[in-house]
């Protein structure tokens, strides 16, 4: 059964696999001094996996192993940009974990295996699959945040995590075990051919409810959305940079697989409206609870929230064009998160953790270029144009009228007014505001940090001016 | 009663012990009681298993999960308490939910055993009885051919679960007293004997 070819199409996770066990034994062998080596390694295996994962591509989708895995440009894509914001994790993270005693080789190892959770997530081909990637991917997450053991506040939030993940994972299997009852077939392809001739729709819908409870447990969209304020605030910022913007590609990947199965047909009209809901309550709470929040961490998990609202418009839309807005948008998102939090891991320093949002008052006379990359962030997070995210959040409108619902498409932009005034709170701040006396805040970190937060931030300028190939991209990736 | 008709009766007869001993798991505040609840949860799904034929899963979940997960985790929630005295007493008091939990076990299995007996094999398709092996090895060929990629994603996923209580327990603290077999093997023998050099001295007369 297991012929050449199925591990041609899987090379880059095989690759992955076998490196990240490598990178394991290597660090158990090496001093402490030479933890250096470990943080290369871990950037080189990153960015191979990236490069195998472009170069050794079939133009059209393949699958391996009976349907289990599906290999074609939406995995590529997803994967890809997986990949970079990886990348971008732990070239921001190390000083701040050298800082906090918490640079170890496993903060490598546990993050590369969860980011192969997301390869597999985003090209699952199998309800199995799908449930599998997603636990390797979570357990990992679970377990990176916990890593700051001695706080209190990282521990508390991985029980959270832990105990509403389980619930959510566990209303995703029961959920796909009643599909399976349904229609008894586990493979998404056919699914999606045998799910309109089913003689138990009830079953099927209970089936579909209990999966989209899932998916937005893992997006963060309201109602679900409990755990990520705790999460964002407690756990360290290189962890909360990684669940921000690589898991949120994850969330999107698993919401496309899955939904795209249910359709089209009868049912295709109720995931719609649930989601259009989630859609909504999630604009709705993440735009207004942002508002009164002074943690700088909480206010991001709160606009987080609202953006997965955004995100799930482009789902709603359930046509090619629809989702390669929502994939888009979670690439503008996963980029635009990684400078956000960039920043906030380079104002910190050992034993002061820059996380009020006082703490960032005054930082334009501080460092003029730090303030100036925070403002960056900012103004793409609230969809400011020319910057990456007005981009992205225009063509999540255009989705979502597209669709024949403009009432959400002007809920979306009432929210995003109202999401304006915290974001440019945030600019005001830096650039108005007096320091606080006694409050030292200078800019950390080390050379290729700063050199890569800078390219970071900056490509957030330049994919705003060009973002035509990008979303070129997403939209040939589903074209097909 | 047609054998078919007995063999639905047992399987909602277990799934309805199964529901029940669930339920009692979250809602019962006495914690050893909890753990027996979902002992006899398990087992209840292990009946429904040999029913469905599916003889490998069921033997599985009872030798690992009731076995030694359970077993372990009575002994956990027993540990918590150290009062030797009050583990007597406590031996005595859960005795009653024990033995209530072993009868409905017996009268579980008996009902299997009957059904069992008649040779039904209603419940859906059996493709292990296609293919004409036995469900084991039916199930082993199935994991190793078509669910390879599944089954090697398992396996990843109970690395990342070692990998991360390493980290999240292991601890060096400075104050323990542990031994370095590093250092244990690297010593030479300058560590273990030191020559000093000293004038030489009359030893003391001793005190006889």
């Amino acid at each position: 059964m297991l012929s050449w070819n199925d591990i041609l199409i899987l090379l880059p996770e095989i690759y992955l696999v076998a490196a990240v066990c490598v990178l394991l034994l290597m660090d158990v062998f090496i001093r402490e001094e030479q933890r250096n080596a470990t943080h290369w390694l871990a950037i080189a295996i990153t960015a191979i996996t990236g490069f195998l994962v472009v170069t050794g591509q079939p133009p059209q989708g393949l699958s391996a192993f009976g349907g289990m895995f599906v290999r074609d440009r939406v995995s590529e894509i997803l994967s890809l940009f997986a990949l970079i914001s990886v990348l971008l994790v732990f070239v921001f993270s190390r000083p701040y974990l050298k800082d906090r005693k918490l640079w170890h080789g496993e903060f490598y190892v546990l993050t590369l295996f969860a980011v192969l959770g997301v390869m597999f997530l985003v090209s699952a081909g199998s309800l199995i699959t799908i449930y599998l990637g997603l636990e390797l991917l979570t357990l990992s997450s679970y377990a990176l945040v916990a890593f700051n053991r001695d706080s209190r506040m990282s521990s508390e939030a991985a029980i959270k995590y832990f105990v509403l993940g389980a619930l959510a994972s566990g209303s995703l299997l029961y959920g796909m075990s009643m599909v399976y009852g349904a229609t008894g077939t586990l493979d998404l392809a056919h699914l999606h051919a045998t799910v309109a001739q089913t003689d138990m729709p009830n079953l099927l819908r209970f089936g579909l409810i209990f999966m989209i409870v899932g998916i937005a447990f893992k997006l963060g969209a309201a109602p679900f959305h409990m755990w990520l304020p705790d999460v964002y605030q407690g756990a360290p910022t290189a962890t909360v940079t990684f669940v921000a913007s690589a898991s949120k590609l994850a969330a999107f990947g698993m919401a496309y697989r899955l939904l795209s199965a249910f359709g089209p047909g009868d049912l295709l009209h109720q995931w719609q409206l649930m989601l259009a809901i989630l859609a909504v309550l999630s604009l709705v709470i993440g735009n207004l609870v942002a508002i009164v929040q002074t943690n700088i961490k909480r206010l991001l998990a709160y606009s987080t929230i609202a953006h997965m609202g955004y995100l799930l418009l482009g789902l709603v839309n359930a046509s090619p064009s629809g989702y390669a807005a929502a994939m888009f948008y979670a690439i503008s998102y996963a980029l635009m998160s990684t400078v956000a939090f960039g920043v906030i891991m380079a104002m910190s320093r050992a034993g002061f953790e820059c996380e009020e949002i006082d703490d960032f008052k005054g930082l334009n006379e501080r460092s003029r270029w730090m303030a100036f990359l925070m403002m960056l962030a900012m103004f793409s997070l609230a969809g400011v144009p020319p910057l990456f995210g007005f981009f992205a959040k225009l063509l999540i409108l255009k989705a979502a009228v597209d669709a024949g619902m403009m009432w959400l498409a002007i809920v979306a932009i009432v929210a995003a007014i109202v999401g304006l005034y915290y974001y440019l709170r945030v600019v005001k701040v830096m650039y108005f505001d007096k320091p606080v006396e006694g409050v030292e805040i200078k800019p950390q970190g080390d050379l290729p940090m700063r050199w890569m937060l800078s390219l970071n931030a900056l490509a957030l300028l330049a994919l705003g001016l060009y973002w035509g190939p990008l979303f070129t991209w997403c939209q040939q990736a589903f074209a097909g | 009663m047609s054998a078919q008709l007995l063999q639905l009766i047992c399987f909602y007869a277990f799934a309805a012990v199964a529901g029940i001993s669930a339920l009692m798991v979250i809602t019962l505040r006495n914690s050893v009681h909890a753990v027996l609840s979902l002992v006899l949860t398990f087992f209840s799904v292990a009946c429904i298993w040999l029913l469905a034929q599916a003889e490998f899963l069921a033997i599985a979940l009872i030798v690992v999960y009731v076995g030694a997960v359970m077993v372990l985790f009575l002994f956990v929630v027993m540990m918590l308490d150290i009062n030797l005295e009050r583990m007597r007493e406590g031996f005595i008091k859960f005795l009653p939910v024990g033995i209530v939990v072993a009868a409905v076990m017996l009268v579980e299995m008996l009902a299997l055993i009957g059904v069992r007996a008649m040779h039904v094999m209603t419940m859906g398709p059996d493709p292990a009885a296609a293919a004409g092996m036995s469900n084991t090895a039916w199930l082993g060929q199935a994991l190793y051919t078509r669910f390879l990629l599944p089954f090697e994603i398992a396996a990843l996923i109970l690395t990342v679960g070692l990998i991360a209580a390493v980290v999240l327990t292991l601890r060096h603290k400075p104050l323990t007293r542990r031994q370095n077999p590093g250092d244990q093997v690297r010593v030479s023998n300058r560590d273990r004997v030191r020559v000093v050099k000293m004038a030489a001295e009359r030893p003391q007369e001793s005190e006889s």
